[in-house]
């Protein structure tokens, strides 16, 4: 009977598996083909898109790093790293008051705090600008740092609060018994255990920030405060007909976040799982 | 005052996402009553005259029809065909093999949508895109066009990008759910001599439903947001073909600067958001419920 019945079996496991490595070809080919291009001539490029570069060289990626990617890249670093501080800061600090502070009026702060979850960021635009504009942060790295923050606390709020909710009680009160105060007790114990989820809310953040675009574009026009998604198209715009330096710009925007993610998969899974239920 | 002292622990975030969050969705009300030109400074209360405006607008009507179009076309791939993919991947035995998999369709996912759409903007092109070579290479050469070029191709070719960005976000998502299935079930199922098709029907499927539910409403509230793709790829055009809410906002505003139009379709976007939201709060409660 397993000899039988393995005929059509075997013949779905080939199907099964030409589809699952077509589909793979389908989606690497395209990040070969870019990262390929990067190291192209613009002869070449247009010539056999499909070749392999003649010669391997770094050209393309010097060039695009001195018209504005190394500046681009600067900001993109400064405000993805100052956001996820500010961000995971401030959420770990409001998530320890809802779940282990008697806060008055828990569960409507709760309500207030996570509910921002609801709100698409396109919805705020217009009176956002006119804010910024009026405090004088429009076109400034503060207005990007502010933004990412204020819009993600209540995604990043939501993790931590569900993983500090299960901590045990005796832990609180183990370090209310050594005298800690309310500070010592979230700074030195609280937070070291929440490490798991500190580490994914980071890795989830540096993703979203590295890749915003609608208010990098909307917040920012000049070369010292763009971020690398928005300075990408700006690339393209200046130098268009160029096109193996735009592929240059496009692997450099592109190869930290993927290096990240196979660093940290385990985190960026377990953080998705855990927040798709927001 | 004890109290009231506890409440510095929520305060920040409470302040950023007052200020930041809800302020200007109030704002926006009050500023879609207005005709508002913001290089002038000229303010005029107009009532709900830019709502009437928006009611005669065609394109917005097509923008609302394109988010629409997407979320019809992500549903599809990255619900539906995300969740049959997810349990293919999880049905193999070796788990190095699982995880490269589920690895590999992540990836456009962690790249930006800047740089995807960028990438296939010029994947599309007429002259040196491999799509149109690869269609003459294959002897499908009457096929190849300006894809982003034509009104009837460029707004397909958009969701066909950000399927190909989105799908292994969804897949990894359920390939998750169908781990946390207690392997006894799939055991039981092996003994009754369940074949592969009736386990993913009768036991995968019911299983994870709650994910399916949730993801259908990421889905669907993503699509509605789209702008950073359209935005790269064709900025809205051929001629308004591919406008979606999102760039109609903006290029209301933005660029025709006419800020009160723009807020009025940001509270149609509100409002469509809103009422996603409200479906996922009792999907999420029923879930609750049942355990």
């Amino acid at each position: 009977m397993v000899t039988r019945l393995s005929f059509l079996a075997v013949i779905a496991r080939v199907f099964m598996w030409a589809f699952l490595l077509a589909l793979a070809v389908v989606v690497v080919y395209p990040l070969l083909w870019m990262t390929l291009n990067g190291f192209k001539t613009n002869a070449e490029l247009f010539g056999d898109p499909f070749a392999l570069p003649l010669h391997w060289s770094f050209d393309n990626y010097q060039k695009a790093w001195n018209r504005g990617v190394s500046d681009y890249l600067t900001t993109s670093v400064l405000v993805t790293l100052t956001s996820t501080v500010a961000t995971v800061f401030v959420s770990a600090w409001a998530a320890y008051g809802l779940t282990r502070v008697n806060v008055p009026l828990n569960r409507t702060l709760t309500a207030a705090i996570l509910g921002g979850l609801m709100l698409a960021p396109t919805v705020a635009l217009v009176p956002l600008v006119k804010m910024f504009q009026a405090m004088g942060l429009y076109n400034t790295f503060w207005a990007l740092l502010i933004l990412y923050t204020a819009f993600r606390v209540p995604f990043t709020t939501f993790l931590i609060r569900a993983y500090m909710i299960d901590l045990p009680r005796e832990v609180d009160e183990a370090a209310e018994m050594d005298g800690a105060g309310r500070w010592t007790a979230f700074w030195r114990i609280i937070l070291p255990m929440c490490k798991p989820i500190l580490t994914s809310t980071v890795l989830l953040h540096i993703l979203f920030t590295w890749n915003e675009y609608l208010f990098a574009m909307i917040f920012t026009s000049g070369t010292g405060v763009q971020t690398l998604p928005v300075g990408l198209t700006s690339l393209m715009s200046k130098h268009g007909t160029e096109y193996p330096v735009v592929f240059a710009g496009m692997v450099i925007a592109a190869l930290p976040v993927v290096l990240l993610f196979f660093l940290g998969q385990r985190y960026i899974v377990k953080g998705l799982a855990d927040g798709v239920g927001k | 005052m004890r109290a009231t002292l506890r409440l510095v622990w929520v305060l920040p975030a409470l302040v950023l996402v007052g200020v930041f969050v809800y302020l200007p969705l109030v704002q926006n009300l009050q500023f879609s009553t207005l005709k508002w030109d913001i290089y002038s400074g000229s303010q005029e209360y107009v009532g709900l005259d830019n709502y009437a405006k928006l009611v005669d607008d065609p394109v917005f009507w097509s923008s609302l029809g394109n988010n629409a179009l997407y979320a019809v076309v992500s549903i599809v791939f990255q619900v539906f065909g995300a969740l049959l993919l997810a349990a293919l991947i999880e049905s193999i035995g070796s788990e190095r093999w699982r995880r490269g998999l589920r690895a590999v369709y992540f990836i456009p996912s962690a790249i930006s949508l800047t740089v995807a759409g960028l990438l296939f903007y010029f994947v599309y092109e007429p002259n040196l895109g491999p799509l149109n070579h690869a269609l003459q290479a294959v002897g499908l050469g009457e096929f190849a066009q300006a894809w982003l070029g034509q009104e009837s191709t460029a707004m397909p070719a958009i969701i066909a990008m950000s399927q190909w960005q989105g799908f292994g976000y969804s897949t990894l998502l359920f390939a998750v759910a169908i781990q946390r299935i207690p392997s006894e079930i799939y055991g039981a199922a092996a003994i009754d001599g369940v074949g592969p098709i009736r386990r993913f029907v009768h036991v995968t499927v019911p299983l994870v439903r709650e994910m399916t539910g949730l993801m259908a409403i990421v889905t669907i509230s993503g699509a509605f947001q789209v702008f950073n793709e359209v935005m790269v790829m064709t900025a809205g055009g051929p001629n308004n073909s591919t406008q979606v809410l999102g760039t109609w906002l903006y290029r209301s505003g933005f660029v025709r600067n006419n800020f009160g139009y723009a807020a009025a379709v940001a509270t149609v976007l509100f409002v469509i958001t809103l009422g996603i939201a409200v479906a996922q709060l009792w999907v999420t409660r029923r879930r609750r419920v049942e355990w």
